[in-house]
């Protein structure tokens, strides 16, 4: 169903209004005092037609809950994702074969994301007949260029995924999810299990089908190299909620948001002599998060009224950075030494 | 025992038996049910009577032959209901988890409380005597253990990236579980059904011994038995060659069963060549 | 170059042999470290790496065995030493730690008594003051409440917490080398900036050596004073960590510094298409013949399809293995 608010061919492709995503977890026998898991909780996103958002935030952040849910693969306890101009929340316009036309996902383990008894050209053909392409010649013609974007030969579409190599296998995971032409495509993790001389052929693929197909990305990393290469603007997860988002230069140049600068401080820089740890402890137990800032505890600016007020909205400046911290203006753009 | 070979041996076993209930009527001498005579009673295996004869004077040898037939269909046609079962209970239950799969379970733990054996002779006791009873039976009480390999395959299968990347693809769930699941637990699922193939042809023996599987005169592996019990010092051929019969046929599913499980196991596959 | 060096590892090859086929899955390695000096060994999956540190500590078991060379702990040869001399080396003078902790840890026994253990075993304390000791050395790698942590199991900690434990593990019997293997792999950026900031401090303050282990370039020539970078079962260079990111002489050095996105790099010079490293990373059964690299590299000649290239010594003992060297 279309949304009249966003008409198709709007310049943004994909909007998130406070997304939530509770799971409730069993407690008691009687289902009594059980708990809630807010795996996500009041989550705005936007991507532009074209872009690369990068997001990026440890596990357990609720990064991969904020994909499955973009997905249709999960039902958002709230909260409102419209896609390419079509409402994917309301749960009776849920259309899953046009969502899959309209987003794909390439996922992060390139062993464990193919099916290891179907050879590549029954990967591709599958989609394409399901999704109602049934001239073979059509087929064979798609499956051909595809392999050819990817870089993989067509003559190795009768192949099974266990006769390539991890770099190959996520050119077969990239085939797949580019198959029925989507407009958004999810990248979660896509480089983190290849091997690293690898790494570099994957990223640069994913760049040049951004570009010559028309796509828009959501890019999922904790690799902040990679997030900072590939990304036009980035959004940083703290426990199912944005801390900051803007442009990558706002963010890796000018980071407001403590938790920013913590991440950016811990990536080993080998010219540097050593990663620095500005955050003491490990993220806190989502189920029972801490009151106030859900950084506080950790964060080396904390005040009391970190300590007791919950974090401010997400205030939005004019350049479009935004940064969820009662102290943002006080420590914007000091990187920690 | 190298497991290739004996998955080799067990395969030659059962694609022997498949051979001779195959190609019964021209295997046999002479028809195993109006092949009386009682001039040639009860004669002990010699050149013309290769295992003998019983008291009526019919062929041994030709009713363990017709036999086959008979023991085979059961074994194979029950098992398969069986895996049928197994496989869709277990592979819904695991996918769709929830209240369905509590029922799933509950009848999974029930089947598996009560003696299968026990449970077939039941329903054999309502139904009454005869193939199409004896196919019921036991293709209704034996499909516990696969329903919990499915389950459990299906439970670990699902969260691989490639059944997630099916959903994003707009597969639906039937089509999922088909193409997806299936092919990846077919390896156990085979070899259960292999091994319970074995276990119906047993379980057909035992009902038929007792009197509630293939009635006389109609020869199955079982009935031979059950007829040949009170002649079994005057006579033993009469239950020696059938009792052999279903020897060499459980020993060769058997085995079988426990090669294919080497052959097909997903972890001797390597991920990565 | 005075004393003998603590540890050093003259030419060795480790052989695969799994009834089928025999090569050699590492090959002419060597290297030294010397008493409080960190070193490591970089490299991808099925480079050697692992292996070459399990054959260090007396680890390497079937089909891995050592097939030449010398493996010399304070001069004595490791492979002379009877298995109880072996025992009494682990976990005493030699400790390691590993990449997953989870499964490194004993999930049936409290983390306390898994760290009094090794007091027991190596330094012969009685249970009682293994048990206070074992406090102690929760309190060194900063686990806080120490006294109550003690009585935790394995799965009751985070993978972090987990890690610190098994570094007042193996740092128990004060070792005089710490063999750590991919130590940080599974753990979140901020929590791997914290555990790598504590082993380089317990280590520094007592002065062991450290062979660290891992894919990450960045990061080991962050902890390492020098950094070989194995390829295919050989080291294909050795330099000092500044060395080998300003200056790689090996053109798979290069190629993996200039390969992966450098935070501040898009900034400073723009974003531009990252250098590849053509091909796929050879399997042990087939390493090309001559320089393991030569498939991959854009400066390979003929004489690369055929001869192994010799060391080359370059300054301040760094060295390379290539006949195109830069």
């Amino acid at each position: 169903m279309l949304d009249p608010a966003v008409r198709p061919g709007d310049d943004v492709i994909l909007s998130v209004k406070d997304l939530a995503v509770h799971f409730p977890l069993g407690g008691g026998l009687f289902g009594s005092g059980h708990r809630l898991l807010r795996a996500v909780d009041g989550v705005d996103l936007e991507l532009k037609r074209g872009e690369c958002l990068g997001l990026v935030g440890e596990s357990g952040c609720g990064k991969s809950t904020v994909a499955l849910s973009l997905l249709g693969l999960l039902t958002p306890t709230r909260g409102r994702i419209v896609l390419d101009g079509h409402v994917v929340t309301e749960r009776r316009s849920v259309d899953r074969k046009r969502l899959a036309r309209i987003a794909q996902m390439v996922f992060q383990d390139p062993y464990a994301s193919l099916n290891p008894r179907q050879t590549v050209r029954r990967t591709l053909e599958d989609p394409l007949r399901l999704h109602g392409v049934t001239a073979q010649s059509e087929i064979d013609g798609r499956v051909a260029e595809m392999l050819r974007h990817v870089g993989l030969r067509p003559e190795q579409a009768g192949r099974y995924p266990h006769e390539f190599s991890g770099g190959q296998r996520q050119r077969i995971g990239i085939a797949r999810a580019l198959i029925l032409n989507p407009k958004i495509v999810i990248c979660d993790e896509p480089v983190s299990a290849l091997d690293v001389s690898i790494r570099a052929q994957i990223i640069n693929l994913l760049l040049e089908l951004k570009e010559s197909l028309g796509l828009s990305y959501i890019m999922i990393s904790h690799d902040l190299g990679v997030v900072e290469h590939m990304s036009d603007r980035v959004a940083v997860m703290y426990l199912g909620r944005i801390v900051e988002t803007g442009g990558w230069r706002d963010i890796f140049e000018r980071p407001a948001h403590p938790y920013t600068q913590t991440l950016i401080a811990a990536i080993p820089d080998p010219l540097r002599r050593a990663p620095i740890a500005t955050a003491r402890g490990e993220l806190p137990n989502p189920l029972d998060p801490p009151d106030g800032c859900a950084f506080s505890p950790r964060c080396r600016y904390a005040e009391a009224v970190c300590h007791r007020e919950p974090g401010p909205s997400l205030e939005t400046r004019p350049d479009g950075h935004a940064v969820r911290c009662w102290r943002a203006d006080e420590i914007a753009g000091q990187l920690p030494s | 025992m190298n497991l290739g070979t004996s998955a080799i041996i067990g395969g030659m076993l059962f694609v022997l038996a498949i051979f001779v209930g195959l190609f019964a009527p021209w295997l046999a001498h002479t028809d195993p049910v109006m092949g009386a005579n009682l001039v040639n009673a009860e004669e002990p295996p010699s050149w013309i009577w290769w295992f003998g004869t019983d008291a009526q004077g019919r062929d041994i040898y030709s009713r363990v032959v017709h036999g086959a037939r008979i023991s085979l269909t059961v074994g194979i046609v029950s098992q398969l209901v069986n895996s049928v079962i197994g496989v869709t209970l277990g592979l819904t239950a695991g996918y769709w988890g929830g209240w369905w799969d509590d029922v799933v379970n509950g009848l999974t733990n029930v089947m598996l409380a009560i003696p299968s054996l026990i449970f077939a002779l039941a329903i054999m006791a309502v139904l009454g005597p005869g193939l199409t009873s004896l196919l019921i039976a036991l293709g209704l009480t034996n499909w516990s253990f696969t329903c919990r390999i499915a389950r459990a395959s299906t439970l670990s299968l699902k969260s691989q990236g490639y059944v997630q990347a099916a959903r994003v693809l707009g597969y639906g769930d039937l089509r999922i579980m088909i193409t997806q699941l299936l092919p990846n637990m077919i390896g156990p699922i085979i070899v259960i059904g292999t091994l319970g193939m074995g276990g119906a042809v047993l379980a057909e023996a035992s009902l038929s011994f007792l009197g509630l599987g293939i009635r006389p005169p109609y020869p199955s592996w079982g009935s031979m038995l059950s007829e040949a019990r009170d002649q079994i010092t005057t006579a033993p051929w009469l239950s020696v060659f059938p009792g052999l019969a279903i020897f060499l046929t459980v020993l060769g599913l058997n085995l079988l069963g426990d090669g294919l499980r080497d052959v097909l196991d997903p972890q001797s596959r390597s991920r990565r060549t | 170059m005075t004393a003998a060096p603590l540890i050093e590892v003259e030419d060795l090859r480790i052989d695969l042999d799994d009834g089928a086929k025999h090569v050699a899955a590492v090959e002419g390695v060597s290297f030294r470290i010397d008493r409080g000096e960190t070193f490591g060994l970089v490299g991808e999956s099925g480079c050697g790496k692992s292996i070459t540190a399990l054959a260090l500590i007396g680890l390497l078991r079937r089909p891995l065995s050592i097939g030449a060379g010398a493996i010399r702990f304070e001069g004595r040869e490791i492979q002379g030493l009877s298995a109880a001399e072996q025992r009494a080396l682990r976990g005493n003078r030699i400790a390691m730690i590993f990449q997953e902790p989870m499964t490194a840890l004993n999930p049936v026994s409290p983390v306390g008594r898994q760290i009094a253990e090794m007091f027991v075993l190596h330094k012969g304390k009685s249970w009682r003051e293994a048990n206070q000791l074992a406090v102690e050395a929760l309190a060194n790698v900063r686990v806080p409440a120490p006294e109550r942590r003690v009585k935790d199991y394995p799965h009751q900690l985070s993978g972090g917490m987990r890690q610190r434990v098994m570094i007042a593990i193996a740092l128990a019997c004060d070792p005089d080398l710490l063999i750590a293997d991919e130590p940080t792999t599974a753990l979140d950026v901020t929590v791997q900036a914290e555990i790598i900031e504590l082993m380089r401090n317990l280590c520094a303050e007592r002065g062991t050596a450290i062979l660290m282990i891992s894919h990450d370039l960045g990061l080991v020539a962050n902890v390492c004073r020098r950094v070989g970078v194995m390829y295919a079962g050989r080291i294909v260079e050795e330099r000092g960590s500044d060395d080998i990111f300003r200056a790689g002489a090996h053109p798979y050095t290069q190629g993996l510094v200039d390969s992966l996105p450098r935070l501040g790099s898009r900034a400073a010079l723009g974003r531009s298409r990252l250098r590849e490293i053509a091909g796929v990373v050879p399997a042990i059964s087939d390493f090309p013949s001559g320089c393991r690299f030569n498939p991959r590299c854009a400066q390979a000649t003929e004489i690369c399809r055929t001869t192994v290239p010799e060391t080359t010594w370059l300054g301040a003992g760094g060295l390379v293995r290539c006949h195109h060297h830069a």
